[in-house]
């Protein structure tokens, strides 16, 4: 049973040689929340864009419910509703009338009743006979999202939905995203802000020049990439590491009252209850603890900055060879 | 077959039409008027018959002509032009609509359009002089194929347009100066013969013609030449625009 999205050794070479899109493989399962995370530039559009119809792939395949996105698009087609990363609309038409059009447009005959909820749902009833150029930037991007789902698709891709919105309206469309997510519909959202990855991602698919670095559930994420840090609150300052404790990754803040240890989560030992033995046999008491586990932020540039090395790196050996 | 599709690009480009009244109707009513005013009234008053036919009575299917051509341009590349302006094309090319549908909805709106302004400007006419149609199925014929090659050509220009210039330039200094130098206004046998050859080339000439055949079986040129051109003309649209989302040229990268 393949997977509900597929997408196989898919490339693009745009026509001015950018070669946008690498040989990327990736199955999405159908009711799960993905965040495609990258900087600017590295792809994440330029797949999307692929799977919904908009840019021709130079190579690869990419499959929605089995059926080809290209052979099979009016199928395949049905089941998508896009978000685009900018605010493209007709600014004369009305908010009921441009939602109306995207259901005709999707193949799907009028339902009222649906389309009242959907606006409710998305806070725009009360607009629903307004001109479009009369609304907020947030409220246009909910009647993007609206515009999106009009015609039921069970798959949603967001394009950047958080791009330049201010702290209320991210924290509102993150609600929204949950809200439907909890509705069962397969969300895919691309995102440069590694918050917005850690705050709803199911998974994780870490994309830069074109590839993806690695896709993983982003709990697994955190743990397999993760380093945890242990802070110890010390009673008396210690002014340098004694050498008795050397063999553990230990360093000072605060002029030495905060002992910092770095561990791995995922190793089998972790090391924490013999350092805590020796601390206590050499009589060095603590007020507080705590730990901190590594960010998706700090995952994130630890795998950018190693593509970048082993890049350096081939660079140097190729230089070298020549 | 998405019908809904079709339907909603057909009553979008509709309700714009309807959103802009004015320009879409009132407009060509008003410019037809002034015609007769001055054409027609003026001009008319000093040439008082030509192949037996007043001169207000012979200038009415040069006139629709007229307008049918430029609205017809003037709608079908501004429905398309506009959400290529605006950025909503991504919506239309990512909807599970064929190539050949979204020409049906944005071609069919601009055609349906220019064919009641059409039928607008004859009865406007009528109030001005009297007008008979000697073969009304003809006439009916020659203006859809009309509406239709030269919508299909504005579609073709609302693609290729990269800015609203570009999108004017082609109505402004080729549609408009081919209808007027098409024997809207005249007959070709009025001109020096070295004019007429050289009219011969402008393909207007040949719907004019054909279009003024149906009203008073007058005609410049035969009746199935007229036929054929029209034929032609359509023919290479329809190419073009097969060959465009064939290529995706300019919509897809």
């Amino acid at each position: 049973m393949p997977s509900f999205i597929s997408i196989e050794n898919l490339s693009k070479v745009y026509q001015n040689g950018h070669i946008a899109l690498n040989g990327v493989d990736l199955d999405i399962e159908e009711g799960e929340l993905i965040a495609l995370l990258g900087p600017n530039g590295a792809g994440k559009t330029t797949l999307i864009s692929i799977i919904c119809g908009l840019v021709r792939p130079s190579s690869g395949s990419v499959t929605v419910d089995g059926h080809d996105i290209i052979r099979d698009y009016q199928h395949t087609r049905k089941l998508i509703g896009l978000v685009p990363q900018e605010l493209p609309i007709e600014p004369f038409e009305s908010v009921i009338k441009t939602v109306n059009f995207s259901r005709g447009l999707f193949g799907k005959t009028p339902n009222p009743a649906y389309i009242d909820q959907l606006l409710s749902d998305l806070s725009l009833s009360d607009k629903k006979y307004s001109q479009i150029k009369a609304l907020s930037g947030g409220m246009k991007r909910r009647l993007l999202i609206a515009k999106a789902l009009s015609h039921e698709p069970r798959v949603l891709f967001l394009d950047e939905p958080t791009a330049g919105v201010d702290v209320n309206l991210r924290k509102e469309t993150w609600d929204l995203i949950h809200r439907l997510r909890e509705n069962g519909v397969t969300i895919i959202l691309t995102t440069h802000y590694i918050e917005e990855a850690e705050e709803m991602a199911d998974r994780v698919a870490v994309i830069n020049n074109g590839s993806i670095i690695v896709v993983e559930r982003k709990a697994e994420l955190m743990q397999k990439m993760g380093q945890k840090q242990m802070f110890l609150e010390l009673q008396q300052p210690m002014p340098q590491i004694p050498e008795q404790l050397g063999d553990y990754d230990l360093y000072t803040q605060e002029n030495g009252t905060i002992l910092v240890y770095n561990y791995e989560t995922t190793r089998k030992r972790t090391g924490i209850t013999s350092l805590l033995k020796d601390l206590s046999s050499m009589q060095i008491s603590f007020r507080d603890l705590r730990t901190e586990q590594s960010s998706l932020e700090d995952i994130f540039m630890d795998l950018v900055d190693e593509r970048v090395e082993i890049l350096e790196h081939a660079e140097s050996k190729y230089a070298s060879n020549s | 077959m998405n019908i809904p599709g079709i339907k909603a690009i057909f009553m979008h480009e509709m309700d714009r039409a309807r959103r802009t009244i004015f320009q879409s109707l009132v407009s060509p009513v008003i410019s037809t008027s002034l015609y007769f005013v001055v054409f027609g009234s003026a001009i008319g008053s000093r040439i008082t018959e030509i192949d037996g036919v007043s001169y207000g009575s012979f200038i009415v299917p040069g006139l629709i002509m007229l307008t049918l051509m430029t609205q017809s341009v003037t709608y079908a590349s501004f429905g398309i032009f506009f959400p290529r302006f605006t950025g909503t094309t991504y919506e239309i090319l990512s909807a599970p609509i064929s190539h050949l549908e979204i020409v049906i909805g944005y071609v069919g709106a601009a055609v349906t359009k220019s064919l009641i302004v059409g039928l607008v400007i004859l009865a406007t006419s009528g109030l001005f002089v009297n007008i008979y149609i000697a073969h009304v199925g003809w006439m009916l014929l020659f203006l859809l194929l009309t509406a239709f090659t030269f919508s299909l050509f504005g579609f073709l220009i609302g693609i290729w347009a990269e800015n609203f210039e570009r999108l004017q330039i082609i109505p402004l200094l080729v549609v408009t100066p081919l209808v007027f130098l098409g024997g809207s206004f005249y007959s070709v046998n009025m001109l020096p013969e070295f004019w007429q050859k050289v009219t011969y080339f402008n393909p207007v000439l040949y719907l004019v013609s054909g279009f003024r055949w149906s009203f008073y079986e007058i005609s410049d040129v035969s009746i199935m030449l007229s036929l054929g051109m029209i034929g032609t003309f359509l023919m290479i649209c329809i190419s073009i625009t097969w060959w465009i989302f064939k290529t995706g040229y300019k919509l897809k990268e």
